[in-house]
């Protein structure tokens, strides 16, 4: 049911990003002043003013794409808005062709018109954010117009399960929570899981420091996840659905309660779809702050109401999930690259990407870069292309000193190695990992002694608390750290810090404990000088002898 | 059913199917330390005393809770099992405020006994010295925040045996603490009936009896096994 005729010409419509980086930045104020513009010139039915999901740069926020030709702005106030509408207003009123299709005579008072032509947007591909940025959040028909549900529909009428589950085999999709686990195999052993209800989950709950691709993906494209959900649930033969979201994510979650409940009117969720026997409800589970919980068994912990703490696998989710239940769980931008898969085909995604590694992966660009924000780029993509290509570097001119990848979980890599390519294998050899796609940019001037006792402060305060190493080891790595930062650590002290790092490493119960001390072994790796540097004078043998 | 057959330590041990290694390594005389374990309740495998090393596999796994599989060579004492052992245990002990001396426990001590087990003759990390509180208001038993490493048991005997659920974890990471009812004094708490199982299970003199001074205390975890066991067999006689 598409009521929505596609705008005519003369129709100009300008995109405000919606997201929460640019809310904060004032545009929600924008986009009202840009709202009350338009009234005012009575020009509603020829300048549309929508909210869209992120536009990428989000470091340069407010941002606002103005169509046809999709001129971006940044640094845009609400104090420009009526000077843009008369800008608008003097295109739409243009008698010649040539005066309508002239670049657009305005720039915001504070802000600039973004080259679309620079390598942060040419160097992307995207297809997890295909929609995002250009549809409205908040109307599943501009969802529908570009063809969301219509894969599900496929699945449901014309696909068995078995060969949904084979597809997304076949184009070698892994999670893009961060372990990479290939996400074929994973829907094939839980469509093998004997029983008559199963449960698939969508982890949401992302929490590393400087980490924001899931959350663009809930706010501005929800009903892509919710699709994929969906698709997965036939599948796997899943009649439930949870999404496990952070409560800091307000938007997201307005956004996908809404999703939710346009996609249950309009019976794109809910029994028997499609005229078919397969039904799926989802329901929203909104954490309590605990990054914990995005661990897998204290995520299914925390939705059947319990305190949110892990527990040993096996069993794995697959196998005793949410209530005992055999349990799918994936992650927002896994679930994400499920509609195009089907979509295009399993060859098409599997040419895309490396060897070992399919696909694009959704990356967020922060730190000591020019050029922040969020980029989505082919597997293999090297580290030097994102960051110093697409990012341009260090503002100010300094140079690169570090990448950090994988948040509190992965570790720094130096300047020297960023030639080494986006893929789960290559990262994992350099004592790092691709992690869910933070990507801290870290220039000469940081400290990465402080780096690791950031992290580690970030681990001890995010610990449950249940297995030994884990809640006492990052408080007594954290005490290192500090002892280092003070310079009065000892080459005894420096030993026992490595030491302690692998003991906690191999003998905490999860992933948060098991991969807390990644950062301070990365940082040793590859800046050991900086802790050497540190180290307390041994006093000469004369002196102690005085 | 069926019987699988593993090596332990170089000693070969057959095992019914769904046996745990630590109940493998007792049959055969094997001693892996324990602490969150206890014969009766559910393993949850948080001290990671009991971890071994199992050949073929990456990582190291809680004999508590890893069921035998065939054919499967385990390692239980070797150096690097022994240095996490002992760190672990001074991490306990550098993580509250275990004073032997003046302890309830001292001489009847599960902490005391595996420090003993571990060769730990003093700590390599720093003591943090915790400011902890101490719950007096229950009529008869009281439990000292200080002496307590977080085993769970008598959160879970309370649960799983008693049926109160008197106990829980309340916050996180280094704040952790056990905690009666809804966070209230224990001696608010209603639910509690006074059965002392919590005591009984206590490994450490955290959980004690009021009449019991330094030394007094001879907690007997083991008898909640012969409870178990009985009411097993209850179950099962009609």
């Amino acid at each position: 049911m598409t009521t929505h005729s596609p705008p005519p010409s003369s129709v100009l419509r300008v995109r405000c990003c919606s997201s929460a980086g640019c809310l904060a930045g004032g545009a929600a104020e924008l986009r009202q002043a840009l709202t009350t513009a338009v009234a005012r010139r009575e020009l509603q039915e020829r300048l549309a003013i929508t909210g869209v999901g992120c536009l990428g740069p989000c470091s340069q926020g407010p941002l606002l794409a103005v169509d046809p030709d999709g001129a971006l702005f940044a640094g845009v106030t609400a104090a420009d808005a009526d000077g843009l509408i008369t800008a608008l207003a003097h295109r739409l009123q243009a008698a010649s062709s040539a005066e309508r299709e002239a670049p657009l005579a305005w720039t915001p008072a504070a802000g600039e018109q973004v080259d679309t032509e620079r390598p942060f947007f040419t160097r992307q591909r995207r297809i997890v954010l295909e929609h995002c940025g250009l549809i409205d959040p908040e109307r599943i028909e501009a969802a529908i117009e570009r063809g969301a549900y219509e894969q599900l529909r496929r699945a449901v009428q014309e696909c068995t399960p078995a060969e949904v589950v084979e597809t997304i085999r076949r184009s070698g999709l892994r999670g893009r929570g961060g372990a990479g686990y290939p996400t074929g195999l994973k829907w094939a052993t839980v469509a093998k899981m004997p029983g008559e209800r199963k449960v698939v989950v969508c982890n949401a709950d992302e929490g590393d420091p400087g980490a924001f691709m899931d959350r663009s993906v809930l706010e501005g494209d929800p009903h892509r996840v919710l699709e994929g959900m969906a698709i997965a649930a036939y599948a796997v033969g899943a009649d439930r659905g949870f999404i496990y979201i952070r409560a800091e994510y307000k938007l997201a979650i307005v956004n996908l309660r809404r999703a939710i409940e346009q996609a249950r009117r309009r019976h794109l969720l809910g029994a028997g779809l499609f005229g078919s026997p397969f039904g799926f409800t989802v329901e929203l589970r909104v954490g309590a702050g605990a990054y914990v919980c995005g661990e897998e068994t204290a995520l299914i912990h925390s939705i059947e109401g319990q305190r949110g703490t892990p527990r040993p696998r096996p069993p794995y989710p697959a196998e005793a999930g949410v209530w005992g239940l055999p349990t799918l769980i994936n992650n927002v931008e896994t679930f994400a690259n499920v509609v195009p898969i089907l979509r295009e085909g399993a060859d098409w995604f599997a040419a895309i990407g490396t060897e070992g590694s399919k696909g694009t992966k959704v990356f967020c660009l922060t730190g000591n870069v020019r050029r922040g924000g969020l980029v989505e780029v082919p597997m293999g993509t090297s580290l030097a292309t994102i960051v110093a290509e697409m990012g341009e570097g260090c503002p100010d001119g300094a140079g690169i000193k570090a990448v950090q990848t994988g948040g509190p979980s992965g570790g720094c890599v130096p300047a020297s190695l960023l030639d080494t390519s986006v893929d789960y294998e290559s990262l994992k050899e350099l004592g790092t990992i691709m992690g869910s796609g933070g990507m801290v940019v870290m220039d000469h001037s940081t400290d990465m002694v402080a780096i690791a006792a950031f992290f580690m402060a970030f681990c001890r305060d995010e610990s449950c608390g249940k297995c030994v190493p884990c809640r006492a080891g990052t408080v007594q790595l954290h005490g290192l750290l500090q002892k280092h930062l003070g310079g009065d650590a000892t080459a005894a002290d420096l030993a026992q810090l490595e030491a302690l790092c692998h003991m906690v490493v191999d003998t905490s119960l999860c992933g948060l404990g098991q991969s807390a001390p990644k950062p301070v072994l990365s940082t040793l790796r590859f800046f050991r000088d900086e802790y050497v540097a540190r180290l307390r004078p041994q006093p000469t043998a004369a002196a102690a002898g005085r | 059913m069926s019987v699988r057959t593993l090596t332990i330590d170089g000693r070969d041990v057959a095992m019914a199917t769904g046996a745990t290694l630590l109940a493998a390594a007792r049959e055969v005389g094997v001693s892996i330390p324990t602490l969150c374990h206890l014969e009766g309740l559910s393993p949850v495998a948080a001290c990671r005393l009991c971890l071994v090393e199992i050949e073929g596999s990456g990582k190291l796994q809680p004999a508590c809770l890893t069921p035998v599989a065939e054919g499967m060579v385990v390692h239980t004492d070797t150096p690097r099992l022994q240095d996490y052992r002992r760190t672990l245990i001074e991490m306990l002990f550098t993580e509250g405020n275990h004073v032997c001396a003046v302890c309830v426990a001292n001489g009847h001590c599960e902490l005391q006994d595996r420090a003993v087990e571990v060769g730990m003759d003093h700590s390599r990390l720093p003591y943090r010295h915790p400011d902890r509180p101490v719950d007096l208001t229950h009529h008869l038993f009281g439990l000292d925040h200080n002496r307590c490493i977080l085993c769970t048991r008598c959160v879970r005997v309370c649960d799983e045996v008693e049926g109160a659920h008197v106990w829980d974890v309340g916050w996180r990471g280094e704040h952790c603490r056990i905690i009666a009812g809804l966070n209230q004094p224990w001696g608010a708490v209603d639910a509690c009936t006074d059965c002392g199982k919590c005591v009984q299970v206590c490994p450490t003199g955290a959980l004690f009896d009021k009449a019991d001074t330094t030394g007094e205390k001879h907690a007997d975890p083991a008898r909640l096994w012969t409870l178990v066991r009985a009411r097993a067999r209850g179950q099962q006689t009609p």
